[in-house]
């Protein structure tokens, strides 16, 4: 039985991380169709975000605290960047966008080199988030519930966003159709800006959560950037839902299989039940109905 | 159809072009390797100064590890040039940056040997850049110094190897768990040649020696989910943890195994892979207490390690800690120069020659080079890391034990190959 906790557990905390990186992708790829490549760099932007401002400040948990909203901005404004540089000009073009900014996140990796050195760096977690909490005879890492709540604080937060604010009615307007959405006068330009800040502030959060799991170093968007689109594919690209049920499922039957099996076997498992899954349903867990004629 | 399903499918048509790139450059930098200009590429000693090759990963996973080694290979080339150089020719390091990637590692040694035609190359870490360079040294019949504690059970012509082999660390750190009482281990790795050929070793030394492993895992390299691995190692009912985990792995590792209750206390963790440098990156909070096993720390006693940390941290920084695979590199330049000094050339065959019994005064103390397997005698250290981040000694074997490749010493070893 504790087996069991401990396992579904650790499944879900995965699932967390999971959840956060995706959640952004779930905006910029899903919403908007943009393959955008360089979303774990923007999450290795709020990971050394979080680094900067410890070593200034110098206080664990008060510079974690300071490090979330300032990374949200760092890395939505890298990515409002990105979208009014590049990505603009290509809106019709999904596949150009993954070579443009596949390309963006390769000297995005180098100046990271360049400014921080090529090791890795950690940052310290409060002493508040090295701990555990005793739960039912498991043991609850403070650092995964923290991140877990984060992700949910996110969900929350975007839910309330799209549903229930004009520029959620606006962004949905965009995606369900981009030309009568400008034709009844919203300023699309301005809306994908918005979408695509929002986007890569997300993954800039996702970045300061896994400062409390990992290193921190240039390549550390992409260990994450593959397992990122597989929950937003698998959910259904555009639904919020879709994303939060695939990345739970894909952490807990990650960390069982890695139970009973291997970190390798479990890997190769997840990877085939992925595939099986779309050739079942290609068009994923859910899928938004578009009125678009295309 | 919707623009959205096509975009996923140009997805997976994107993502699938992109593996098949990466396939053919791989493809491609094999190729250059086989055509190559063939054997016996001579080094070019014809001027002042002679190249000396440094072969490091300073990008990427292992980076945190190997910009170390870097370092004091270069302090080792500063000290030879200021005494003098070799055979009065100053050495004029080459750096190349082999990526933490083992094909980067063979097309940076070949680039070493046939273009910058350097003497002899100094560097590697992971046995996977080892074993993917090895035939690159063979095939020129060249010379390569590797500095790292590895898993034995190998032996180059054309490889010097002076970090320990399994003789000299892994076993005295099975005995030295035996004689602290611990019978049953759990053992982590991450997935590649020296964890797996490690832990088979470990497995044959515990059925001969009365304890039994009672897990066994591999996480990728550079690998961040322990999550699992904790849980498991706690369900095992192990009282040791042997920890064969390399790079940066080890942060999450420790961080996950601090969250998930466990302490050096009430589980220790004696690690293989991690020195100083890494103790200061992974965070002493979480490494208080543990234990790992080398030949060299920064506090071993001695004039030769006074001088060479006081050297170190003059040129690298006060605060810059000494590890063993930077010792066992520097003592690396410094033996090969003894070598060439004793042959009175460069040449690699009177190089090899001349080698055996060369011996040097190192920080660690003395090391002899074994002439007939390329290995040298180290002493063994079991230390435990303090509270201020740095390792003491709790144990060391007395005097240098003779290297042992293959395990031909031991009965319980026959089976391993």
């Amino acid at each position: 039985m504790t087996v069991v906790l401990n396992q579904s557990f650790t499944g879900i905390s995965i699932g967390a991380v999971l959840l956060l990186i995706a959640l952004g992708l779930t905006l910029t790829f899903g919403q908007m169709g943009v393959i955008n490549m360089a979303h774990g760099e923007f999450m290795m932007a709020g990971a050394y975000t979080a680094y900067l401002l410890q070593q200034a400040i110098g206080d664990a948990g008060f510079s974690l605290l300071v490090a979330l909203p300032t990374a949200f901005l760092v890395a939505g404004a890298m990515g409002a960047l990105l979208e009014w540089l590049l990505i603009r000009r290509l809106y019709t073009r999904p596949l150009d966008t993954l070579l443009v900014t596949w390309g963006v996140s390769l000297m995005l990796q180098q100046l990271a080199r360049d400014i921080f050195g090529a090791p890795n760096v950690q940052t310290r977690a409060p002493e508040w988030l090295t701990g555990n909490i005793g739960f039912a005879g498991t043991t609850l890492a403070t650092n995964r519930l923290f991140i877990l709540g984060l992700a949910l604080l996110c969900v929350l937060g975007l839910t309330v966003v799209m549903r229930s604010t004009p520029l959620g009615r606006r962004i949905r307007a965009v995606v369900q159709n981009r030309d009568l959405a400008k034709v009844s006068g919203i300023a699309t330009g301005r809306v994908d800006r918005t979408t695509f800040f929002i986007g890569s502030g997300l993954a800039g959060l996702a970045g300061v959560a896994l400062t409390l799991v990992g290193p921190i170093g240039p390549t550390m968007g992409t260990n994450y950037i593959v397992d990122a689109f597989l929950v937003v594919v698998v959910g259904g690209i555009a639904q919020l839902k879709g994303a939060v049920i695939t990345a739970f499922a894909l952490g807990v039957l990650q960390s069982v299989l890695e139970y009973s099996t291997t970190v390798s076997v479990a890997k190769v498992v997840v990877l085939v039940a992925i595939v099986a899954f779309l050739q079942w349903r290609p068009q994923g867990l859910y899928t938004l109905r578009t009125r678009s004629l295309a | 159809m919707s623009e959205l399903i096509l975009s996923r499918r140009g997805l997976l048509t994107g993502v699938s072009a992109l593996g098949a790139t990466a396939a053919l450059s791989a493809c491609g930098a094999k190729t250059g390797g086989t055509t190559s200009t063939g054997s016996g590429a001579t080094a070019d000693t014809s001027g002042d100064t002679v190249k000396v090759g440094l072969l490091n990963s300073l990008s990427g996973t292992m980076a945190i590890s190997e910009v170390t080694v870097r370092d004091a290979l270069l302090l080792a080339v500063k000290e030879i040039n200021a005494a003098g150089g070799v055979l009065g020719k100053k050495l004029e390091p080459v750096s190349q940056d082999g990526a933490s990637d083992w094909p980067t590692f063979a097309e940076k040694a070949e680039a070493l040997i046939t273009d910058t035609r350097v003497a002899a190359t100094f560097g590697c870490w992971t046995s996977a850049s080892r074993k993917a360079v090895k035939p690159v040294f063979e095939r020129h019949k060249a010379l390569l110094f590797y500095p790292v504690q590895y898993e034995g059970l190998e032996q180059s012509p054309y490889i010097f190897y002076t970090g320990a082999t399994t003789n000299q660390q892994i076993v005295p750190a099975l005995d030295y768990l035996k004689k602290q009482g611990h019978t049953r281990l759990y053992l982590v790795g991450s997935d590649y040649v020296f964890p797996r050929t490690a832990n088979k070793i470990i497995k044959a030394y515990a059925a001969a020696n009365g304890m039994k492993v009672v897990g066994e895992d591999y996480a990728p390299l550079g690998s961040t989910e322990f999550g699992t691995i904790v849980n498991k190692v706690k369900d095992a009912g192990a009282d040791a943890v042997f920890n064969t985990l390399n790079g940066d792995s080890n942060v999450a590792f420790f961080k996950e195994y601090k969250s998930g209750g466990l302490t050096a206390r009430s589980l220790p963790v004696l690690s293989v892979s991690i020195a100083e440098e890494e103790v200061k990156s992974i965070g002493t909070q979480y490494l208080e207490g543990q234990l790992t096993a080398w030949n060299y720390y920064q506090t071993t006693p001695g004039a030769a390690n006074t001088g060479f940390v006081t050297a170190y941290q003059a040129a690298y920084g006060k605060d810059k800690p000494t590890s063993d695979p930077m010792e066992a590199a520097y003592v690396s330049v410094h033996l090969w120069k003894r070598m060439v000094e004793k042959a009175g050339s460069f040449d690699v065959a009177a190089v090899k020659a001349a080698a055996d019994g060369i011996a040097f005064d190192a920080p660690e103390g003395k090391v002899t080079v074994d002439g007939a397997t390329q290995h040298v005698h180290k002493t063994a250290r079991i230390g435990k890391v303090g509270a201020d981040g740095r390792i003491t000694e709790v144990w060391n074997s007395g005097g240098p034990v003779a290297p042992d490749p293959y395990l031909k010493g031991y009965d319980w070893a026959s089976g391993l190959s």
